[in-house]
């Protein structure tokens, strides 16, 4: 079995580009689970309302509106979304999970994992769970780039290049700045970062809006690389949640890092043993779990 | 009730805190003045600590009436007690353990202008300016404790709330922690002390709260330790 390297290469690239995604979306996970103590099972409804809020305001807002030329193009898109849906994630925490703190993890799960539900079942109304195609994608990054030992689309690149700048800025809002180390030590003593005077609840909520506005990002920026569906979301979280488990719960730099090796050794594994492809990642995770229960880049 | 005095900067009266269910504190009277160094001794469980965290709000739940330099602060949210003027050095020390030395004495936001700076608290304690790259939880025991007072002087608060700061600390470093009182008293910090070690405490303070179930059992000034000598030993038993 001889396999070129350059069809490694080229796997490896575009798994590359699907484990940027992975590594935004496990970002926000990370980051809500450490202060929140919330698994945030919605968090792929959230990415996929990212991809919907772009596709609706391109194509059907205007007519909604009685105002045919109205389009909201990819770069507002990549703008407006985070913010529209972060809003409705903190109209969720105020309303929803704030009544959770204090109890177990499972209550948190069982609601985020409704609040998907009641999504996902209210797109699947009104659109194709096939996908809808976003036919958004500017003008500009039409087309490939050579990498020398591949062609690579431009618009893949560009989603690459952005996802990897998010995560880093993200990473390094975190763990170098004043802010940062605010939640750093909210996520450790909450109580004890209040008594100080800080806010902490306010904290809370803008958190856990950040983190569903980097999911709604990350939805956006793949609404023209995969089609929009109701369900792109469920099939993401899944693997998005391997690659938390894998990485260790509520470190940044473990979900960024796992994310991309993950989304390579997937791509790998396409050319190398493709019916491994879809469980290459559970495979890691259950020796990940007998080795290191608390995940790679974990604590404890 | 009295009259509030002009010096007054704490006043608690029948203050009552619970756990859970449980009802830890009944009916707790104090008052600290501007510029005093004030004791609460007990044995564990009097409820010493209770009374400085339910005075932050940091129990389950609390009734009578707390003022801090002339705010009510009974309904308060915990966020908000801060900013009346109050530092806090828990039991615990409360170090954080992802953030190095620095972050650590950044992290209380100022309440005030008129703080320490991070110069001042560095000559007042020369280890942490050593350290401060380090990650927090990595200095010794009493480095640690130095840091969880270092880092309350920076915000303006006037009012220091310091729970058993002595407590599994060497001779030597309870001694300096006994200059480092003495300094704070003579900026003009007024500080309550919940101390367990009274040989610590009995030079230092202008007057000793004693509590017991819960409540206040005696308060006596500096000049009357001597007579009082077998109260406090039987309150104590030490």
């Amino acid at each position: 079995m001889a396999i070129s390297a350059n069809a490694i290469l080229t796997q490896a690239m575009l798994g590359l580009n699907n484990g940027a995604f992975y590594a935004m979306l496990s970002l926000g996970l990370a980051v809500i689970f450490g202060l929140l103590n919330i698994v945030n099972f919605a968090h792929g409804a959230f990415y996929m309302l990212g991809a919907f809020v772009a596709l609706i305001g391109l194509t059907q807002l205007g007519p909604w509106l009685g105002m045919p030329d109205l389009q909201i193009n990819f770069w507002w898109a990549l703008l407006i979304a985070p913010l529209v849906v972060g809003l409705l994630g903190i109209l969720i925490e105020r309303t929803l999970l704030r009544r959770l703190y204090g109890l177990d993890h499972l209550y948190g799960l069982l609601l985020t994992f409704g609040v998907a539900l009641v999504l996902q079942g209210f797109f699947t109304n009104f659109y194709n769970t096939a996908g809808t195609p976003y036919p958004g994608k500017p003008e500009i990054l039409d087309g490939v780039v050579n990498l020398g030992f591949m062609y690579f689309p431009k618009y893949r690149l560009f989603a690459l290049v952005v996802s990897l700048l998010v995560c880093f800025a993200t990473w390094y809002l975190i763990e170098r700045t004043k802010l940062g180390a605010i939640l750093r030590a909210g996520t450790e003593k909450p109580k004890l970062v209040e008594a100080f005077g800080v806010n902490v609840p306010l904290l809370i909520t803008l958190t856990y809006g950040f983190g569903v506005a980097l999911a709604a990002f990350a939805g956006v920026l793949a609404a023209p690389i995969y089609a929009v569906s109701p369900l792109m979301g469920a099939d993401l979280i899944i693997v998005v949640f391997a690659v938390v488990v894998i990485g260790g719960m509520g470190s940044i730099m473990g979900a960024i890092v796992t994310g991309l090796a993950l989304g390579m050794i997937e791509g790998v594994t396409k050319v190398v043993y493709p019916p491994a492809a879809s469980t290459v990642v559970f495979l890691i995770m259950a020796l990940v779990l007998l080795v290191r229960p608390a995940g790679l880049f974990g604590k404890e | 009730m009295l009259e509030p005095h002009a010096d007054e900067i704490l006043r608690v009266s029948d203050l009552h805190a619970y756990y859970g269910e449980s009802h830890v504190l009944h009916g707790v009277d104090l008052t600290v003045n501007r510029g005093e160094v004030v004791t609460l001794l007990g044995r564990n469980g009097s409820g010493r600590t209770t009374t400085l965290r339910a005075i932050l709000g940091l129990v389950t739940s609390r009734s009578g009436h707390i003022s801090i330099n002339g705010h009510q602060a009974i309904d308060l949210p915990t966020h908000k007690i801060a900013h009346l003027g109050v530092g806090y050095c828990p039991e615990e020390r409360g170090i954080f353990s992802s953030l190095t030395v620095e972050e650590n004495l950044l992290l209380p936001p100022k309440i005030r202008s008129d703080g320490m700076s991070l110069d001042e608290i560095y000559e007042m304690f020369p280890n942490l300016k050593e350290r401060r790259k380090s990650q927090g939880t990595k200095l010794s025991g009493g480095e640690q404790q130095m840091l969880a007072i270092a880092r309350i002087l920076r915000t303006g608060a006037s009012l220091l709330l310091l729970d058993e700061i002595t407590e599994g600390l060497a001779p030597v470093i309870v001694r300096t922690l006994g200059d480092v009182i003495r300094k704070l008293k003579e900026r003009g910090y007024t500080i309550v002390l919940v101390e367990q070690n009274f040989h610590f405490a009995a030079p230092l303070a202008d007057r000793h709260y004693v509590m017991e179930h819960g409540r206040v059992a005696a308060m006596i000034d500096k000049e009357d330790l001597e007579d009082n000598k077998e109260l406090i030993n039987r309150f104590l038993s030490v």
